[in-house]
């Protein structure tokens, strides 16, 4: 069930540059997102939620006509949810680069009239930020009562605080780093190989070839799914347990982590831009506040006003919860309100996607505390 | 455990603390002692506690709490960034005792120490007995204690000696909280010692 019921996005047009840290200017751009709650008078009680990698602006609720359509993150948003639209007002957005409305690569080039494809610059969380704070200016929000976001949407969160910190009074940052891994950028980079070679990728014009780089996009997921999960959760939901009719000595789907993986791999293909999936992981390769500070992260967050909770999972070994004690102690140096919370579950970085109790009693009563 | 003794406890620590100085509480419960700090003393406060229970009160009551296992030192906090390190009644729960005395007066420049004192005059009565002790500072039952170890004001003080810490004021207290001037290894049920380098 739904918490927030029926919902339907909307779409702000942004006629001002936007400048790109990688440089050069979007002439224009469209940003769609979705609210629940109401936003009260006062105009404090507003939180925004940032989406990881494949996410969007569709967070809670179900959109007209498909009642299974439900929110990436319904389980946490509603009526006395942890994030309370009772007492929230509640925003999500699709950010730039991505696929499901907002300006991206699949959107008209004006320069061209053709899509954008490889020619859409690559953007960054920098950028999204900046873009956010248009969409906040647009709705009236001088200031969040709090970002939140879970791993790339994590990163936004901290990212918030210190491109606007009179703009954002806490930062929920969820099963995220500071900075990518080498390892992590490997295997960023792996996704991105296999859909940079796919033959119908086109060099990121395959829109005008009426053609989809599928295969790629589908083995990135798979490489991308297995790191989301736990080696544990894999044993206990999969096993080695072989599929019916398996035995072969050959290439079919003969295991069920397998079939499951191939599928996820499908279902993931079947709707996400190639284009917008090299972006997000690029956007998540670049990030890194403390490159400007000696690699002193410390000092890189010195600039935050924001109070900050930060969240961990103990089997999340993609954001291991070391990355996590990071920034808590980046924090800690400089004497920034902080609370930690390393919660034991077995999911995984998914973890932050699922209904574990005490990670949402956490936020719930985090934000309970908040003023508005 | 009994408020009147906690709070005997806490008004000790508190009156230790000075106005905008920097605490750190390890295992820091439901954030109590910290809460107080910041509210009477001013202090700047960040607790460090294990249990979910814990963690979350703690965050209902806005405290800096820092989900994580003294067992496993205090890896990431820096050198000397804390004017008090406070370890109350936890001692005698943990395993590795001279690291994490150690790992206090690296952080610190004051480790807060309070502890039970096993040579308490009810405990050696209850041994005397034949039994192991249950009383308000130690309050569990020999099969569901969380203590590990149990030591004396004595025994505390010899290994505070073979570590080179040094004893800069020792209060004790008994059952009522109140404070034990004379025989403290006998007549005291709670130490409370402040250590330094």
């Amino acid at each position: 069930m739904s918490g927030v019921g029926l919902v339907s996005a909307q779409i702000a047009h942004f006629t001002q540059p936007l400048a790109l840290k990688g440089g050069g200017l979007l002439p224009a751009f469209d940003l769609v997102y979705e609210t629940y709650g109401t936003l009260n008078a006062a105009k404090s009680n507003a939180i925004l939620v940032c989406h990881a990698l494949s996410g969007h602006h569709h967070v809670a609720g179900h959109t007209e006509g498909n009642p299974a359509n439900i929110g990436w993150w319904d389980n946490i948003v509603g009526p006395g949810r942890p994030l309370d639209t009772e007492r929230f007002f509640i925003v999500g957005v699709n950010n730039l680069g991505g696929c499901h409305g907002s300006t991206g690569p699949a959107s008209t080039n004006p320069a061209t009239g053709k899509p954008w494809g490889a020619d859409f610059p690559v953007v960054t969380v920098e950028d999204w930020v900046d873009a956010q704070a248009r969409l906040a200016d647009h709705l009236g929000i001088g200031a969040w009562a709090a970002v939140m976001g879970g791993s790339l949407g994590g990163m936004q969160a901290l990212q918030w605080t210190l491109s606007f910190p009179d703009r954002v009074r806490h930062a929920l940052v969820i099963a995220a780093a500071p900075k990518l891994s080498a390892e992590n950028i490997a295997f960023n980079d792996v996704a991105r190989q296999a859909i940079l070679t796919d033959p119908d990728f086109h060099g990121g014009h395959f829109y005008e070839h009426g053609v989809r780089p599928v295969r790629g996009l589908r083995l990135a997921r798979m490489l991308g799914h297995i790191t989301y999960l736990s080696d544990d959760q894999m044993a206990e939901k999969f096993g080695r347990r072989l599929r019916t009719g398996a035995g072969s000595y050959g290439f079919d789907v003969e295991f069920e982590i397998e079939s499951y993986l191939r599928y996820q791999g499908d279902k993931f293909a079947g709707v996400f831009d190639a284009n917008t999936y090299l972006r997000m992981t690029k956007a998540l390769d670049y990030f890194d506040p403390a490159q400007d500070f000696d690699d002193d992260l410390a000092r890189a967050l010195a600039r935050a006003r924001a109070k900050f909770l930060v969240v961990a999972f103990s089997t999340d070994w993609r954001f291991s919860p070391e990355r996590s004690r990071e920034i808590v102690h980046a924090l800690v140096h400089n004497g920034q309100a902080v609370a930690y919370a390393e919660i034991d579950s077995a999911h995984g970085h998914d973890s932050f996607l699922m209904d574990e109790p005490h990670y949402h009693a956490v936020v719930d009563t985090y934000l309970k505390r908040v003023k508005l | 455990m009994t408020q009147p003794l906690e709070r005997a406890d806490f008004d000790l620590i508190a009156g230790w603390v000075q106005p905008g100085e920097r605490v750190l509480d390890l295992g820091c419960g439901d954030g109590s002692l910290l809460k107080r700090l910041i509210e009477e003393r001013g202090a700047k406060g960040y607790g460090v506690e294990l249990e979910e229970a814990g963690v979350l009160a703690a965050i209902a009551k806005d405290i800096n709490v820092i989900q994580g296992n003294l067992e496993q030192g205090l890896a990431g906090f820096d050198d000397q960034t804390f004017n008090h390190v406070v370890l109350s009644r936890t001692l005698q729960t943990v395993r590795h005792t001279e690291r994490i005395l150690a790992e206090m007066l690296r952080v610190g420049r004051e480790a807060v120490v309070s502890f039970p004192n096993f040579a308490y005059w009810k405990n050696r009565l209850a041994v005397m007995g034949g039994r192991m002790p249950v009383s308000e500072d130690l309050p569990y039952e020999w099969f569901d204690t969380p203590n590990l170890r149990f030591f004396t004001l004595l025994d505390f003080e010899s290994l505070c000696a073979k570590m080179k810490l040094v004893i800069r004021e020792r209060q004790v207290l008994d059952e009522a909280g109140r404070l034990v001037t004379e025989e403290p290894n006998f007549l005291g049920s709670l130490a409370v010692y402040r250590l330094g380098r």
